[in-house]
């Protein structure tokens, strides 16, 4: 058999759309771990619905999964489809709004029945009616061809039926010439226990695959070569495994047992079920009765010594405020991973959204300051959680990190650091008495250190330092209940005091601006940081100068972010949030600090910003200037 | 006079005697004077020598409302947390530290209303907490509202024609929850109170302790049928595990089992004495101390003290540690550095040069 001509791509991005239990994320996720083993820089974008099985067949039953891979550095799952895998109408119609017209269009025809199609309201059939000329459409008899080549096999219909998903991926596979042992080695391991399915996936995938290099409809494959990435070993990773990741090894680098308390939440869970896997590493996980147990148990955890975490999305934020507030008054670390998502309310559980700043911010009672971070992609989330850690247990204080739906389930390559490299976080427990009361030396809790305005972390079990703590009010020093009008407002300045210290142990703001003429800054904090980048790319690719900065840091900010932002003419702020009609909620913070007049540009629709829109909308600050 | 108590082999020992002494703090109490939380205070200080436990491997947790001031005064390590979340936190902490002696106190309206979740939920897990639930059917903080075990029908400032919920039996919600320990003493009878707290020290698992405490400003005398020589016997059951169930002067009343398995009050003389009901708190089965919770009367007509069930079932803290020890002493001890170079690679790696 001849084999068919091979064609160069520098970039493709392709997404599998289907019905919730088409397997359409086990499809993509196979799909980027072979791309992944090939070497090719990628991204990620899984997006699902709340419901675990929505109606099939149903438009708010599609679950897709968008994957951008190339041969050079990218920084988005992209904006537009080049390949769209549809299982179904629902899938296409659902889709097809985003894809550029001469896009690829690889249809499940068995789907395509007067039944399906009237239920998501296609008068008629797009596959024959003339509407999709405008694409390439590959109209595959996908379920019927899986169905026949498994026809010996000793399993259901419905059983056959459910591999289409991996004739879908063989196909797939071969036409962008990913390496399929990692695949067939994934279907044993997932099938060990029933060698008919695990036969029947194998040859499904098998099928797909000569499928594509005989029939004439594909006339092609693609390669797109590996990329070029900073030399090191490298993996796919999430977000929420690198977060889960990262507060593993905080917990070694620290030498502190590692505690979380976490109550089951989309889109936070899987850190939950991370860590609970780690018991090797001395991690306990306590699924609490509610949000609430989850950080009250991680603070009685942090209170006994161990790096405390709770893990939890926007809703379960709310709920845990009190506890948060009584570790801001009780001084003792504490990390509070807020994966951020659509809201108010329930919101939209698996879509993004970054508008829980403010909460993290402001959302306590008093005042009760806390260090807020934020991871900018997927792999981040490691760096971010050790950054956390040092935080929490520097300043004893609790840290809130700011993650969102995208980055937890998005994925990208990381380049696998060495333990050795990462930063030491050991931390000093009290061991004596810190004071002389009355000619008698005594344990003094609140006593604290002169640069980081830290108290000492005295833990239960350290002979001659019993004392109490609370949250009600207490003494400078001794800790004892006070009212005392001048004491209490020095306790609260110095709370405040201690979350300012942290910014003289942050890095000064790195800024992106490659020619050194820019005098448009466009300023992002979180998961936007690679639609921004990519769009700051693609108006310097035009031409224009434009500068970038992105913050890890948002309470507090680095020092100099006030001296950076009065450097340029415009600042402007691209959030997935609306920001309470103060023009979004970093800009608020922006203004109110520095009086610059940042402007927002800010979207809340649930998914990322597209790296076009915002290059658009930069191109168009850049011309305004005066 | 230290006792040995098998389930506290895990915490450190003193290494001199104690006395009551030993946990006063230099703070002023400031209860009300008259308080029933003085005598509590006094009865667990003076109790806590024969545990024979290093002081600083003790911490009392608490949450909000008046008895939760209690950390403030016993010389131990001690957390006045906020309102109904102290089961929550002593959880996080005696599931990490199994070399603490760790106690919660709390009052009706912190663990029956606003924290009844994480009650109901510490004594589901059998965490390794010791809970002082001191039961004054009031809200004495706020100044007398009433509170989940105030009398349907109680006039306070919040409800001045009456309330209209009917209150929570702390015993019967607990034994609910499948307690695997649950007891009720009375403030002012410091002999009983003591008796009751060795028993839940020596329960390994949470031990729920509702002790009746007076507030003698916003509900005075809400417990006074169980303290007036004139009524206490005839009102007062006291539970003995072994012992048949009787209480009067003379022993007079008593409980059988109906035909249809519920418990029935009887003259003691109208039986065979072999009818009469024996306690047994280690029943498996919680619904014998469910029946003996329900003897008791809201108008304490009739009240059941003492131990209601002690009994052994698996401690969560103890299962959570036997997970870790078993995943870290097959393999010579807790992963190290080359582990989580193996944990951060994964197995799907290439390597860009």
């Amino acid at each position: 058999m001849a084999t068919k001509g091979v064609r160069q791509l520098d970039r493709v991005i392709i997404r599998f759309a289907g019905d919730s239990g088409d397997g359409m994320q086990l499809t993509g996720d196979r799909f980027t771990t072979e791309t992944a083993s090939f070497g090719n820089d990628l991204s990620t974008l899984p997006d699902f619905p709340a419901e675990i099985r929505a109606p099939a067949g149903t438009l708010p039953g599609v679950s897709a999964f968008q994957l951008h891979f190339a041969d050079h550095d990218i920084m988005t799952p992209g904006d537009r489809p080049d390949v769209l895998v549809a299982m179904n109408p629902a899938a296409l119609k659902a889709n097809l709004d985003d894809l550029e017209r001469g896009a690829d269009i690889i249809v499940n025809t068995d789907e395509f029945t007067k039944r399906n199609l009237t239920k998501v309201g296609y008068p008629s059939n797009p596959l024959d009616d003339g509407s999709l000329e405008a694409y390439n459409v590959h109209p595959i008899a996908l379920t019927s061809m899986t169905v026949e080549a498994l026809k010996d096999f000793d399993i259901s219909k419905k059983e056959a039926e459910r591999a289409k998903n991996m004739f879908a991926l063989g196909l797939l596979s071969w036409l962008y010439n990913r390496p399929t042992e990692g695949t067939l080695a994934f279907l044993r391991t997932k099938f060990a226990r029933s060698p008919q399915i695990m036969e029947a996936n194998v040859t499904a995938f098998e099928t797909g695959w000569s499928f594509g290099e005989t029939t004439e409809d594909f006339s092609v494959s693609y390669e797109v070569k590996p990329a070029q990435l900073a030399p090191g070993r490298y993996r796919n990773i999430s977000g929420n495994l690198a977060l889960s990741y990262g507060l593993v090894a905080a917990a070694q680098r620290s030498g502190l047992p590692l505690f979380l308390g976490s109550y089951p939440i989309t889109p936070a869970s899987d850190i939950l079920h991370e860590l609970s896997k780690h018991k090797r590493f001395g991690v306990r996980t306590f699924q609490a009765e509610d949000e609430i147990a989850a950080v009250g148990a991680a603070l009685g955890a942090a209170y006994g010594g161990s790096l405390a975490v709770t893990s939890t999305s926007g809703p379960g934020l709310a709920l845990k405020a009190e506890t948060i507030g009584l570790g801001v008054s009780l001084e003792l670390p504490l990390i509070v991973v807020n994966v951020q998502r659509a809201g108010p309310s329930t919101g939209m559980p698996t879509k993004t959204e970054q508008a829980d700043l403010l909460q993290a911010m402001f959302g306590r009672n008093g005042e009760a300051p806390v260090p807020i971070v934020a991871p900018r992609s997927p792999a981040d989330c490691f760096d971010t959680a050790l950054e956390a850690a040092r935080i929490a247990t520097t300043f004893r204080v609790p840290v809130i990190l700011l993650s969102d739906g995208y980055l937890a389930n998005g994925s990208e390559p990381w380049r696998i650091p060495e333990v050795a490299d990462l930063p030491d976080l050991h931390v000093q427990f009290a061991t004596e008495t810190n004071a002389e009361v009355d000619g008698r030396a005594t344990f003094l809790p609140y006593v604290r250190d002169s640069a980081t305005l830290a108290r000492p972390w005295a833990l239960p079990g350290t002979a001659g330092l019993e004392h109490r703590i609370g949250g009600i009010e207490k003494a400078d020093r001794t800790g004892n209940i006070s009212y005392d009008p001048a004491n209490h407002d020095f306790m609260v300045r110095t709370r405040q005091a201690k979350v300012d210290a942290v910014a003289a142990t942050i890095g000064p703001t790195e800024v992106e601006d490659p020619s050194g003429r820019a005098r448009v800054l466009v300023l992002g904090w979180g998961s936007t940081y690679g639609p921004i980048g990519a769009a700051c790319r693609r108006v310097r690719a035009a031409g224009k100068d434009v500068a970038q900065a992105h913050l890890r840091h948002l309470n507090p900010f680095p020092a100099d972010l006030g001296e950076v932002l009065r450097r340029y003419d415009k600042v402007l702020v691209p959030e997935m949030n609306l920001g309470y009609g103060f023009g979004g909620q970093l800009s608020m913070l922006l203004r109110a600090k520095y009086l610059v007049d940042a402007v927002g540009y800010n979207q809340v629709r649930g998914m990322p910003f597209k790296a076009d829109e915002l290059a658009a909308v930069i191109t168009t600050v850049t011309e305004d200037l005066p | 006079m230290t006792q040995n108590f098998p389930s506290l082999s895990l915490v450190p020992k003193a290494r001199e005697a104690q006395s009551a002494k030993d946990f006063k703090t230099d703070q002023e109490v400031r209860w009300c004077p008259g308080c029933g939380d003085y005598a509590v205070l006094a009865a667990v200080q003076s109790f806590m020598p024969e545990l024979g436990l290093a002081r600083e491997n003790i911490v009392f947790v608490s949450g909000i409302g008046c008895s939760s001031r209690f950390p403030y005064y016993m010389d131990t390590f001690g957390m006045h947390s906020i309102h109904g979340r102290a089961p929550a936190i002593a959880t996080g902490l005696a599931a990490s530290r199994q070399d603490l002696s760790v106690w919660v106190v709390t009052g009706d309206g912190d663990a029956l209303s606003i924290g009844g979740n994480h009650l109901i939920h510490a004594l589901r897990r059998n965490v390794n907490l010791k809970i002082l639930l001191f039961n004054n059917r009031i809200y004495g903080l706020t100044k007398g509202q009433y509170s989940p075990t105030s009398e349907l029908g109680k006039i306070t400032k919040s409800t001045p024609l009456g309330s209209l919920d009917s209150p929570f039996n702390p015993v019967s919600l607990a034994l609910g929850a499948e307690a695997s320990f649950v007891a009720r003493s009375i403030d002012s009878d410091r002999k009983h109170l003591t008796a009751v707290l060795r028993a839940a020290a020596a329960h390994r698992g949470t031990a729920l302790v509702e002790i009746y405490q007076n507030c003698n400003i916003f509900n005075d005398n809400a417990f006074e049928p169980l303290k007036d020589p004139a009524t206490r016997d005839e009102v007062t059951i006291r539970l003995e595990h072994g012992q048949p169930i009787t209480w009067g002067a003379g022993a007079e009343h008593g409980v059988v089992r109906s035909p249809d398995s519920s418990l029935k009050v009887v003259e003691t003389a109208d039986v065979p004495a072999s009818d009469l009901v024996v306690h047994d708190a280690h029943a498996m089965d919680p619904s014998h101390a469910f029946d003996l919770s329900r003897l008791a009367e809201t108008s304490l007509a009739r009240t059941p003290i003492g131990v209601f069930r002690d009994v052994d079932r698996p401690v969560y803290d103890d299962l959570m540690r036997e997970q870790i020890d078993r995943a870290t002493g097959t393999q010579g001890g807790p992963a190290g550095e080359d582990e989580l170079t193996g944990l951060l690679a994964g197995s799907d790696t290439w390597t860009v040069r």
